[in-house]
């Protein structure tokens, strides 16, 4: 189809100089260079972590347990003898996919119903609006203790329960970016040229309010790493022995009085280090997409 | 006058979310999987124990029935009793209260003085050394999870350099709490004359309120300088500036007073967080605020206190955002003539 | 009279600095201007005159500093003043009024305040006497029930209002100079010529110099003593206003002369080269009516917006369709262009009545292809994600059938050459087009498919004023060689008149005055009308 030739034609050179300005940015700046890079230490720890790992992340030693950081356990060991550098790898693999599951979710869900109650206005912006306003009657966190009570502790519940605290914040992104939109003049020009609803809503209000959703995604990132994280490390979702990096830094708890440091440091630290590099990263996505700054 | 009627408008407009809240905690008490009924018996209850907590629960008639019983238990201030406690929810959680409030407010009035004159600066030397500093402070501190906070903070000043009593608590096991007035130690010991049980409250409370108040130090810090930065650039700003006001005037009576406004609202937002992170360090400094309490029960599958925990947070967060708007309303003209 | 300028600028360089290093946005400029004097700097935008009274005013943004040159006021040499003595200049010997009156004023702050807080600075007035004195001056630039006033927001007043507000607080302190930017633009022509004759008073009253900054020729000839054309950061001429007008003498002056509509000129007058290829050949037209209105309503709460108007547009006409702002001009359109449901009344098209079919529905309509519309701000009625080919495609594409990719192409660049966009430009999206660039896309997209009436809606009011000129011509061949038929919503009475064959004037929701368009501004019948016409600026003839 014509329609699709085109598309795909300006997709092309669209993604060439998406590329070309990507480059200048990180180039340019430094700091989003750093964070792209970290990103994707994060992503290959993600998928290859596990293989490789000095030590089996389960297994316990009584016989070497509390040892502070050596040569032969990097980041120390813990009250089990087991190897903390090894749990803090395998981690990164259960951490990013609870963050990475819950933002594509909410993306999907609250992006798709911040720009129908943005565009319709009416009875669908009620509802959508209500259901957000309700959510956010509650500190988030709280919901998402309650929620995952409620819900039983388990990771999928996790994901539900950071999703659920989420929804508000796409929805009147998405809502409001639609809504500005709804009246511009190139949505009349589109209505005009025997655009139907939907396809104004596809083609000509969802291209430009993606960039802004995508920045907001890398930016809940961070905020859903730290709230998984929280929720485990007050003993809801993860349980152990799972390796998570939330529920590590409790156990490292007790440690910190008396003197045990590196029980709690390490996952922490590593926590503390994917979070920000996702938002260092969110800051750069907004470079990148924003096509103002594209030159 | 009219600020009692618009006060009262805004009341009724919370309305809404007060019952959105309450039917967000009714379901939530139902969905529990298996038994709820088993649930709020707890792990150790007979099956006769159960069946006597279905019927008292109601759990048994049809779910507008169950709705109605909770509504009208909630509004008797029947929040259900803790397993652990033996005492009914909401004498537990009133008693704890204070400890919470005291902790996010002190939290709150450190963020913001540190917080705000940050971001002026921030924004007044834009691209300085000190607005870059500013930036990587804000996103440090937003990446940061408060429980590892926290805990750094304990093992540098308690465990290092000695200068933090021991994290467990209020007061240390030998002082005793000052008479109780507003339950708000600072307060009390102060009313009380007591300088030495308020300088030991002041010690306990320092490293928590520090923890909380480095994470909502970003948010508050990065809109004021966001906010500062468009209003500097905007037209009635340099109408000031070219009819000769003072950099005084044009910076903190014109600019700042405008700027205030977006921070307010993102005030709403950090007390979101803020009361959720009050949960994690409550429990990392044995604080015996709701948060712990919520924790405890949560560990011990106690959940009645959980519920009324949940319900306490989302009805205090809605009285303190009823209190920005007003805030807001004081100060932008352009609201009170649309309420 | 003294000889001695008040103010007297030489050589003045602005820089400023960007990522590719410095730009030059004011190029050794001279200008000067005599207590009693008022001189206005007309230039298109990016000519720099914005930018030359801020350097004077020494309130340049960070990104700007002035490169070189002297600015002297009254004697003193104000590039090399201490930024405190700067300030103390500042409302209190010289004062800006700036576009926008609105968002000039701090939007929390009672304007009442606002003027005092100047007075007080400037120690004109006392903590006791500051409240009369500011309510005086409210009064001085008539503002009705100035006590009440004093306790106003900006919000709360309109635009005109405002910009008198705005006008107090530069006044307020007895400065020797004014320098008003743009000051009436954006406000009713009814408004404009309220404010600037209260302007020009006030400062002959007081024997002050003004400078004046716009893009509107007319209305620096009219109410400035000289007049000096900025063009690219330079000065191209300058000379007394009424010789600028008979007798301009640089070429970039005539050509923008030229460009501006005034009574007695004709379209073809506006550009410069006279056509060097003949008129396109007109298509025939049969005759008959292709939009007919009756008793056309549209409610918002307890007012109409629309107040039962009819009117008709003959197959090949153009109709004018004139009124100040909230006049329920574009309502109207809305409407007749099917995006905007009416309360009541029917929309008859070519013999069909199209008024009931519901506004959501009408994208699937057939009709649809032959009601067309050219969008005020040409930006904003551009996609940003869609290249100029894209959006000409657009409604060829959902209307005109299937169409294979090659022919589609063909046809885009048929469309560009015909409204003048170089085709290269297909491929590029609206942020790396011009202004006009992007206004001949959105005909180029309204014509796509053979429209039988477009309606234009104040299709160059966000353009230059020599483009304005060549986007209008290019209609007007339009109209003539596919044989369409325009209305054109416009609160310019001469573009107007330029290119219609009616004019339709609008109030309040109602029809005030309908004729044809010689008749309507020559001999107009309505009271309104009158006032419409006489406030437009006058050139010194």
């Amino acid at each position: 189809m014509s329609a699709a030739g085109i598309s795909e034609a300006r997709a092309a050179s669209g993604l060439t100089a998406t590329l070309q300005h990507a480059r200048h940015v990180i180039t340019e700046n430094p700091v989003t260079g750093f964070a792209f890079a970290l990103f994707l230490l994060l992503v290959v720890t993600a998928i290859l972590g596990p293989s490789l790992v000095p030590y089996d992340p389960l297994a316990t030693d009584s016989s070497a347990s509390l040892r502070p950081p050596s040569a032969r356990h990097w980041f120390g060991t813990d009250q089990l003898g087991r190897d903390i550098f090894s749990r803090v790898v395998v981690a990164t693999r259960l951490d990013m996919i609870i963050a990475v599951t819950s933002v594509a979710v909410v993306f999907a869900a609250g992006g798709l119903a911040g720009i129908a109650a943005g565009y319709f206005g009416g009875w669908t912006d009620r509802i959508v609006g209500r259901l957000a306003d309700t959510i956010m009657a509650f500190p988030l966190f709280v919901l998402a203790m309650g929620i995952v009570a409620a819900l039983g502790n388990t990771v999928t519940n996790i994901v539900i329960a950071t999703a659920v605290v989420n929804f508000p914040l796409y929805a009147r992104l998405a809502r409001a970016e639609a809504n500005i939109r709804r009246d511009a003049g190139f949505v009349m020009a589109a209505r005009l040229s025997g655009n139907t609803d939907l396809r104004i809503l596809l083609f000509h209000i969802l291209p430009n309010i993606l960039p802004i959703m995508v920045v907001q995604m890398s930016l809940t990132m961070g905020y859903a790493i730290l709230n998984a994280a929280g929720l485990s490390f007050i003993g809801l979702g993860v349980r152990p022995p799972t390796p998570e990096w939330g529920i590590m830094v409790a156990e490292g708890a007790a440690g910190i009085i008396s003197g045990e440091w590196w029980v709690a440091l390490f996952p922490g630290l590593t926590l503390m280090g994917a979070v920000f590099c996702f938002n260092l990263l969110g800051d750069g996505v907004r470079d990148i997409v924003d096509p103002q700054r594209r030159t | 006058m009219r600020v009692a009627r618009q006060i009262g408008q805004r009341l009724v407009t919370a309305l809404p979310s007060v019952a959105g809240v309450i039917v967000v905690t009714f379901l939530l008490t139902r969905i529990l999987p298996g038994d709820t009924a088993a649930y709020f018996a707890g792990p150790a209850a007979t099956p006769a124990a159960i069946e006597e907590i279905r019927a008292r629960l109601g759990l048994d008639q049809t779910l507008p029935v169950q709705f109605l019983r909770y509504v009208g238990d909630l509004a008797r201030g029947d929040f259900g009793a803790s397993l652990t406690t033996g005492q009914p929810v909401l004498a537990d959680i009133t008693a704890r209260l204070p400890a919470s409030a005291e902790l996010v407010l002190v939290a709150l009035v450190l963020a913001v003085a540190i917080a705000v004159p940050l971001g002026i600066i921030a924004a007044l030397k834009e691209r300085s050394l000190i607005d870059h500093a500013c930036r990587v402070v804000a996103t440090a501190g937003v990446s940061l999870p408060v429980f590892f906070t926290g805990l750094l903070l304990v093992y540098v000043f308690y465990y290092i350099l000695g200068w933090a009593p021991s994290p467990l608590g209020r007061l240390d096991v030998f002082a005793s709490a000052p008479p109780t007035a507003s339950g708000f130690f600072l307060i009390d010991s102060l009313l009380a004359g007591d300088v030495e049980t308020f300088r030991a409250t002041l010690a306990q409370l320092v490293l928590p309120a520090a923890t909380l108040a480095i994470f909502a130090l970003a948010p508050i810090a990065r809109m004021t300088r966001g906010a500062m930065l468009s209003v500097l650039g905007s037209d009635f700003v340099r109408t000031a500036r070219a009819a000769g006001l003072s950099p005084n005037t044009v910076v903190m009576g014109y600019a700042f007073r405008n700027a205030v406004l977006p921070v307010i609202t993102t005030l709403g937002m950090v007390f979101s967080f803020l009361l959720g992170a009050s949960v994690l360090v409550e429990k990392v400094f044995a604080w015996p605020g709701i948060g712990s309490y919520a924790v405890e029960a949560l560990i011990a599958s106690d959940y009645a206190p959980v519920q009324g925990f949940v319900l306490v947070m989302a009805v205090l967060y809605l009285l303190l955002n009823l209190c920005i708007d007003i805030l807001y309303g004081l100060i932008d003209p352009r609201v009170r003539i649309d309420a | 009279m003294d000889k001695m300028p008040l103010l007297d600028v030489r050589d003045l360089t602005v820089e400023f600095a960007t990522r590719r290093g410095a730009v030059r946005a004011v190029d050794q400029i001279d200008l000067s201007v005599m207590r009693g004097e008022i001189l206005g700097i007309v230039g298109e935008s990016g000519s720099g005159k914005s930018v030359t009274s801020y350097a004077v005013m020494r309130i340049l943004d960070r990104a700007g500093r002035i490169a070189e040159g002297s600015i002297s006021f009254s004697g003193m040499a104000l590039q090399t003043l201490p930024e405190s003595q700067m300030r103390d200049l500042r409302g209190r010997e010289m004062s800006m009024v700036f576009q926008n009156p609105r968002a000039a004023l701090n939007p929390i702050r009672k304007i009442g305040r606002q003027i005092e807080d100047v007075l007080l600075r400037h120690a004109q007035a006392t903590r006791t006497d500051a409240r009369a004195k500011s309510i005086a001056m409210l009064d001085r630039v008539r503002i009705a029930r100035p006590e009440e006033r004093y306790d106003a927001y900006p919000f709360e007043l309109s635009g005109g209002m405002c910009q008198r507000v705005v006008i107090a607080l530069a006044l307020a302190c007895r400065p020797q100079l004014l320098i008003a930017d743009e000051p009436t633009t954006g406000l009713d022509v009814t408004t404009q010529k309220a404010v600037m004759e209260l302007m020009v008073e006030l400062t002959r009253e007081r024997r002050m110099a003004a400078i004046l900054i716009t893009h509107d020729l007319g209305l620096a000839a009219a109410y400035c003593d000289t007049v000096m054309v900025m063009e690219k950061g330079k000065v191209v001429e300058s000379a007394p206003s009424a010789d600028i007008f008979s007798a301009p003498t640089h070429p970039y002056t005539k050509r923008l002369l030229q460009a501006t509509p005034k009574p007695g000129s004709v379209l073809r007058d506006l550009v410069m080269d006279p056509q060097p290829e003949p008129p396109p050949p007109a298509r025939p037209i049969q005759p008959g009516r292709i939009l007919d209105v009756r008793g056309l309503v549209k409610t918002y709460g307890a007012n109409n917006a629309v107040d039962g108007i009819d009117l008709h547009v003959d197959r090949g006409e153009s109709v004018g369709l004139v009124g100040e702002s909230g006049c329920g001009k574009s309502t109207t359109s809305m409407m007749i262009m099917r995006l905007l449901d009416p309360s009541d009344g029917s929309i008859q098209f070519d013999g069909q009545e199209i008024g009931a079919v519901p506004a959501r529905a009408f994208a699937t309509h057939p009709m649809r292809k032959r009601i067309q519309m050219v969008f005020q701000d040409p930006t904003d009625s551009l996609n940003p994600r869609f290249t100029a080919e894209r959006a000409i495609a657009d409604p060829i594409q959902r209307m005109g059938g299937s169409i294979r990719r090659d022919a589609l192409r063909a046809r885009c660049e048929e469309l560009a050459t015909l409204v003048g966009l170089p085709v290269h430009l297909l491929d590029r999206f609206p942020h790396q087009m011009s202004g006009g660039q992007k206004a001949r896309v959105g005909i180029a997209r309204a014509i796509a498919l053979n429209p039988d009436l477009v309606i234009l809606d104040e299709p160059t009011a966000a353009l230059d004023v020599s483009v304005q000129a060549v986007v209008l011509n290019l209609l007007q061949d339009l109209k003539i060689s596919l044989g369409m038929s325009y209305l054109f919503v416009s609160h310019d009475l001469h573009v107007v008149r330029l290119l219609c064959d009616r004019v339709i004037v609008m109030r309040a929701g109602k029809i005030v005055e309908q004729g044809t368009a010689e008749q309507v501004l020559e001999a107009p019948t309505a009271a309104y009308t009158r006032e419409l016409i006489a406030a437009v600026p006058h050139p010194p003839t």
